[in-house]
């Protein structure tokens, strides 16, 4: 019975991804899950300052997306980025360490939530302005081809982020020019408090690739099995054949826009959220694997038991940081010093 | 020693940098197969082909864009504005991208990029081709802001500018590229952020950059013949800004005018006069005086146009304000 009503990419992404990724790719999700419930645990403790964005609803989406890659490809992300920071390699703890404004942070406490980057594993941040990073990452796109590398790169923003200039014009350029760029929108359907259909002529983001020839899918962002299926075919595209794709993951948020919002309010019914709490991700992708016999309940709670301690742990870490000291303001602004300005150590 | 143009001297500096190292490009508007639109990037195509020399659309904050993003990883562009006006569409990539990924990565990403054009105006333009943005990005923590007055400087200081680790915003001038002046054969730089005089006098202290270097040195020339010696100053660096010279001169003649093609409120001028009183405040035997452009947006007709800018006469008129002669 199962297996009629099971869609033919788990079917083949179940058949052909090794037992650890798989079981691994389920980890990562219940660690984020926890990594964020957290976050918003130290937030109302105000360990957190500042804007504070959680991923909750949406994991789906950059975890069966980076399940893909290689280690010396890269991604940008907009600012709710905590989950693709780790999943990309950063440890827990430097990325808590940040969000605390600690000096082991990412970012040596520089940049806060918004901006996690680290350069050794290819995450190259972080950025706050809504689809400011776009041209960035299909810089270096344009970097990898000018030096003829294969790695590839992947750009997440939020689906009214294509309403903006920079969006166009880089799909413009990665079109013309055949740049190794994935563009992923996380439609979580409300940029802020403003719905998609209040904000774009065109309900459907794929479709704009159209306007440059360019390959584009609509994927189930709430599948993490249907992401890596969808990006492992992009990342092919961009690795033989320079070619860039739009990618439109339908996803959802559970939690409001950021930690100032409420979940639900003026823009969204509790009734809304509710529903689309049914499809929580990683239950749909914990109910794959245990009907593939690749995971049953008790390894599923050690799993969680295990994300939950990786978390206190990465608590413990961030705590026991210190403070940037005051030296640090004046650090790192130019790459040389001069007057007040002088290069960290980091 | 050879007398050439500015802009041959950009473009002896682009085609060295360019045989220097590899991961140098050139990147803009008409770059390429056009040539430049003011010939400054004349030849290199032929020489380095359309990987390096790149045509793009019209696209500004996407270039940029893509250009900040190349330097992240390494490369080294040369960002081409066709002119500083358009680069108004980059400021996000510029300000929150380039002049902040070092620091907000806690020193993870320099960015070692170049962005050059022509600021100021040039004739009869009018308001949204003739605007001098040099205070807008001086005032950013993370660029470095040159503008350089003669071929020497140019050719000197753009290929510090290339070699430089950190985002270069570098001024050039529609009118000055088709200025004369001696360059060197062979290799030479200038460094950024080193003051230079270029006309030593015991008087009055002139600061000037760019193009308003040679409206101080007419003014000067005209002052000679009164008997007046005034010293003209020009940082070339608007930031990082070397101050010391400045202080040095204006500690010798106890006066100082500064001239600035752009406008007067929060300009360049308004910060060096800062830095003036106070490091040199007993020394001072006038209130600092500033010639610039008016407080307009720039008009089309040749008479107001004229109106607008400096001149030698205005600064001749300032530089006789500040030694109580009039």
């Amino acid at each position: 019975m199962a297996t009629a009503s099971v869609p033919e990419h788990v079917t083949r992404q179940l058949a052909s991804t090794p037992k650890a990724k798989l079981t691994e790719m389920l980890y990562q999700m219940l660690l984020g899950r926890r990594f964020e419930e957290k976050c918003a645990e130290m937030y109302a403790l105000q360990k957190i300052g500042g804007f504070c964005h959680l991923y909750i609803g949406q994991e789906a989406v950059a975890i069966g997306a980076l399940s893909v890659l290689r280690p010396d490809d890269k991604i940008f992300t907009g600012y709710r980025e905590h989950v693709h920071a780790i999943v990309k390699g950063c440890e827990p703890g430097r990325v808590m360490a940040e969000l605390f404004g600690r000096r082991d942070g990412v970012s040596h406490g520089k940049g806060g939530s918004m901006h996690l980057f680290n350069r050794q594993v290819g995450m190259m941040g972080g950025h706050g302005i809504v689809g400011g990073h776009i041209p960035l990452a299909t810089g270096v796109a344009f970097a990898s081809k000018y030096q003829k590398k294969d790695d590839v790169t992947l750009v997440f923003f939020g689906e009214a982020a294509v309403n903006i200039g920079a969006f166009h014009e880089s799909l413009n350029m990665a079109a013309l020019w055949k740049l190794p760029c994935i563009y992923i929108v996380e439609n979580n359907r409300y940029g802020m408090g403003t719905s998609i259909e209040r904000a774009s002529a065109i309900y459907d983001v794929a479709a704009r690739a159209c306007a440059y020839d360019m390959a584009s899918e609509t994927v189930d962002g709430m599948d993490v099995l249907a992401m890596r299926d969808c990006v492992d075919r992009a990342v092919t595209r961009a690795r033989t054949e320079n070619a860039p794709t739009l990618i439109e993951a339908r996803c959802y948020r559970f939690m409001g826009h950021s930690m100032s919002d409420p979940v639900h309010g003026h823009y969204r019914t509790k009734e809304e959220v509710e529903a689309q709490k049914q499809q929580d991700p990683i239950r749909a992708y914990y109910g794959h694997l245990l009907a593939a016999g690749l995971i049953d309940q008790p390894g599923l709670e050690q799993f969680d038991a295990q994300a939950r301690a990786e978390v206190e742990k990465a608590i413990q870490f961030a705590d026991a940081s210190p403070e940037p000291s005051a030296d640090d303001l004046y650090s790192d602004v130019y790459s040389e010093p001069y007057g007040p300005y002088r290069r960290s150590e980091a | 020693m050879p007398v050439i143009t500015y802009r041959d001297a950009l473009n002896q500096a682009l085609r060295e940098e360019l045989r220097r190292d590899p991961n140098v490009f050139l990147m803009g508007e008409e770059v390429g197969v056009y040539q430049g639109a003011y010939k400054v990037s004349k030849g290199l195509l032929q020489e380095f082909g359309e990987q390096r020399i790149i045509d793009t659309p019209i696209t500004e904050e996407g270039f940029a864009g893509v250009g900040v993003g190349a330097a992240m990883v390494g490369l080294r562009p040369i960002i081409e504005m066709m002119t500083w006006n358009f680069s108004l569409l980059a400021m996000d990539q510029i300000i929150n991208g380039a002049a902040k990924l070092l620091y907000m990565s806690g020193g993870q990403y320099k960015i070692p990029m170049v962005v050059r054009g022509p600021g100021g105006a040039a004739h009869q333009l009018a308001a949204q081709h003739s605007q001098s943005l040099e205070s807008w990005y001086a005032h950013v923590p993370g660029l470095k802001v040159v503008a350089p007055a003669t071929p020497y400087d140019a050719k000197g200081l753009l290929k510090s500018a290339i070699r430089d680790d950190d985002p270069v915003i570098f001024f050039e001038g529609e009118t000055l590229y088709g200025s004369k002046g001696e360059v060197p054969e062979g290799e030479y730089l200038v460094p950024i952020g080193v003051a230079d005089i270029k006309r030593p006098g015991t008087d009055v202290t002139i600061v000037a950059w760019s193009k308003m270097v040679s409206v101080a040195i007419k003014a000067a020339e005209t002052l000679a013949a009164d008997g007046i010696s005034c010293e003209v100053v020009d940082p070339r660096t608007l930031r990082p800004f070397d101050e010391a010279p400045i202080i040095e001169s204006v500690r010798k003649t106890n006066r100082c005018v500064i001239v600035e093609e752009g406008w007067p409120y929060a300009g360049i001028g308004s910060q060096i006069s800062y830095q003036i009183q106070q490091a040199a405040f007993g020394e001072l035997d006038a209130p600092v005086t500033r010639v610039t452009g008016a407080d307009v947006p720039m008009p089309y007709a040749k008479n107001l146009e004229h109106l607008a800018m400096p001149s030698p006469a205005r600064v001749v008129a300032a530089v006789r304000d500040v030694l109580y002669l009039d």
